[in-house]
């Protein structure tokens, strides 16, 4: 049992999502299991207004849980000071970054947060894990430009490669996919797939490419009215999950593609 | 980071133009002393009894005094710039300045309340400056309660806007009832000035002034990484409620001494900043908050030479001058880069 655990980066028991406001809970999910293994892409999917950013909030430790426990590397979460927690988890926010004055280099640099000194100067190793960053995402040659003479593919990949530079075993990304269009959805959700095979980290992101995360993802959380599930796409969709994910009044999901065809 | 090493001839050069502004603004004034005599004095062999007393015992305070004013709002500036990462942010955004104009205000003006046999006693030196103390701080307590009970920094914004607009409320009304000298005295209060600090003065001027610097560096990473957004920030493990307190107790500091001994200097904590990122082209606090020293110190030096309009019996109020200088460089330089850099 042991030897099984030291494999899970993440795990929930009973866990409950919701807000607290005044005296009565609105819960917007409840009974969640989920267990994520080392070098494993998941992604998270559902329909808008389901409860997916409040799942990522609670699992990033924005906002509390309602019930329930969550573990990262079998230690508590609530345990955790922020510093550690800078240490095993790297976000990727929807919300813009505050400075577009920033060069690539810097942003990346401030990944790096967590390990420098009080005045934030970079050592070899913080150099070695940023170079590293920005090979592995493939934007050196961006290296020296202004983030706000990026587009918005490439900005999201600095972005990833900022996290990538956090050094942590566990990324969560909040739709990393929106705002672009067809070719870079695929490219940013591909580059994912890349990074898990050749670093072995834990990638969980939400979207709302269903059909690509299908095919690129080891495991999916589907969040739906009733439940949330996890468990690898083929499964997923051997168990007809994908068809409650949405009212089927306008699209249905098609097995055989594993894709959303519009009604006729 | 790296590029670091490019800056170092802009920094070489700025120390050097300092330097020459310095001497400069020793030099100038309603009696010239040539260069020479200057730094003759300094070395303590010039030997004309005059010019050596006006340079020890007015211009040299003065010029100092220009430096710690100059260098300390642009840096409470920047400060502020970054943690409401908003350009039009300056160091009085938190209600400092107003709180300062009350507590001046409330001694001057309200001297007429409580009696003329009080009146003289009330309105020497330093109770304007010890007003003025207590009035920005006051108002910089209110803030800091607000900042631990209120999770978004735009509220501390609104809020610091709101204490203004309360404090100059108070103070048209107390003008309504004071009388013309008491006015104009208040309102001299309000034009700023270098040059009335004795060495005593100026000694307390610059242990706060150092202590509210030695937060301003401890803030720089911390600065750094709000450069991404708070979310970002928290996410890298940085304590956002410690840093936003130490960064706002480091510009109360530093905007609020300034304040109360040099009065109410407009226009170089907002601008001095925007000037530094137009010729510096980074975001890098660790760049920025040493160039935006010396940027503060020779405009506010340069400031001060031109209202002294040498060689004329006359001192303009150094608050006209620093607008008048400052805005058109800030448009100027705007307009020829056609970008805003923040």
């Amino acid at each position: 049992m042991a030897h099984t655990n030291q494999h899970i980066i993440l795990k929930t028991e009973q866990l409950s999502i919701g807000y607290k406001s005044k005296k009565v809970p609105t819960i917007i999910a409840s009974n969640i299991q989920i267990e994520l293994q080392k070098g494993e892409l998941i992604g998270l999917v559902g329909a808008n207004g389901i409860g997916k950013s409040t799942l990522l909030r609670t699992l990033t430790n924005v906002q509390e849980s309602l019930k329930g426990n969550i573990y990262i590397h079998n230690k508590l979460l609530s345990n955790y000071t922020s510093e550690e927690l800078a240490k095993s988890m790297s976000l990727v926010l929807t919300e813009p970054i505050a400075s577009k004055n920033l060069s690539v280099f810097e942003l990346v640099a401030l990944g790096r947060h967590p390990y420098t000194n009080w005045v934030g100067n970079l050592n070899t190793k913080d150099m070695e894990s940023i170079h590293q960053a920005l090979s592995l995402t493939n934007i050196e040659t961006l290296k020296h430009k202004k983030c706000f003479e990026l587009s918005d593919g490439q900005l999201q990949k600095v972005l990833i490669a900022r996290a990538l530079a956090q050094d942590t075993d566990l990324i969560i990304l909040d739709e990393p996919t929106t705002h672009l269009d067809m070719y870079h959805k695929a490219y940013i959700l591909k580059l994912l797939q890349k990074l898990v095979k050749e670093t072995n980290k834990t990638i969980l992101f939400s979207s709302h490419e269903i059909d690509l995360a299908i095919q690129l993802c080891d495991k999916m959380i589907v969040m739906t009215q009733e439940t949330v599930i996890t468990d690898a796409p083929c499964n997923l969709i051997s168990k007809g999950v994908f068809n409650s994910l949405f009212p089927e009044d306008l699209i249905v999901f098609n097995k055989h593609t594993g894709s959303f065809r519009v009604k006729k | 980071m790296p590029k670091t090493n490019t800056y170092t001839l802009s920094f070489i050069a700025l120390i050097f133009i300092l330097i020459i502004c310095f001497f400069m603004n020793i030099g100038l004034g309603s009696v010239s002393i040539p260069i020479q005599a200057v730094f003759k004095s300094f070395i303590g062999t010039l030997d004309h009894e005059s010019w050596s007393y006006i340079i020890q015992d007015y211009r040299l305070p003065k010029a100092i005094t220009a430096i710690l004013v100059g260098s300390g709002l642009g840096i409470s500036g920047l400060l502020m710039q970054t943690l409401f990462r908003n350009p039009l942010a300056g160091p009085f955004v938190l209600g400092i300045s107003s709180g300062a104009s009350l507590g001046v205000a409330l001694v001057i003006l309200g001297s007429g309340i409580f009696g003329g046999m009080f009146a003289s006693l009330l309105i020497s030196k330093w109770s304007v400056v010890i007003a003025a103390s207590l009035g920005s701080f006051l108002v910089l307590l209110a803030v800091l309660v607000v900042s631990s009970r209120v999770r978004d920094t735009m509220a501390i914004l609104i809020i610091g806007l709101m204490f203004g607009s309360i404090t100059a409320a108070i103070v048209s009304v107390l003008s309504y009832f004071s009388s013309a000298e008491q006015l104009q005295q208040y309102i001299f209060w309000g034009f700023g000035s270098l040059g009335n600090l004795s060495w005593n003065e100026l000694f307390i001027f610059l242990i706060v002034y150092c202590f509210g610097m030695l937060l301003s560096i401890l803030s720089i990473k911390g600065l750094n990484t709000l450069l991404l957004g708070e979310n970002y920030a928290k996410s890298l493990g940085l304590n956002i409620k410690k840093s936003r307190f130490v960064i706002i107790l480091a510009t109360s500091l530093l905007a609020g001494t300034i304040t109360a001994f040099a009065g109410p200097i407009a226009f170089i904590g907002l601008a001095i900043p925007h000037i530094t990122r137009q010729v510096f082209n980074t975001s890098n606090h660790k760049i920025l908050l040493p160039a935006v020293f010396l940027f503060g110190a020779i405009i506010m030096l340069i400031c001060d030479s031109i209202a002294q309009l040498p060689t004329s019996d006359y001192t303009l109020p150094i608050n006209a001058i620093t607008s008048l200088i400052g805005a058109p460089v800030v448009i100027w330089l705007l307009v020829r880069k056609r970008k805003m850099i923040f």
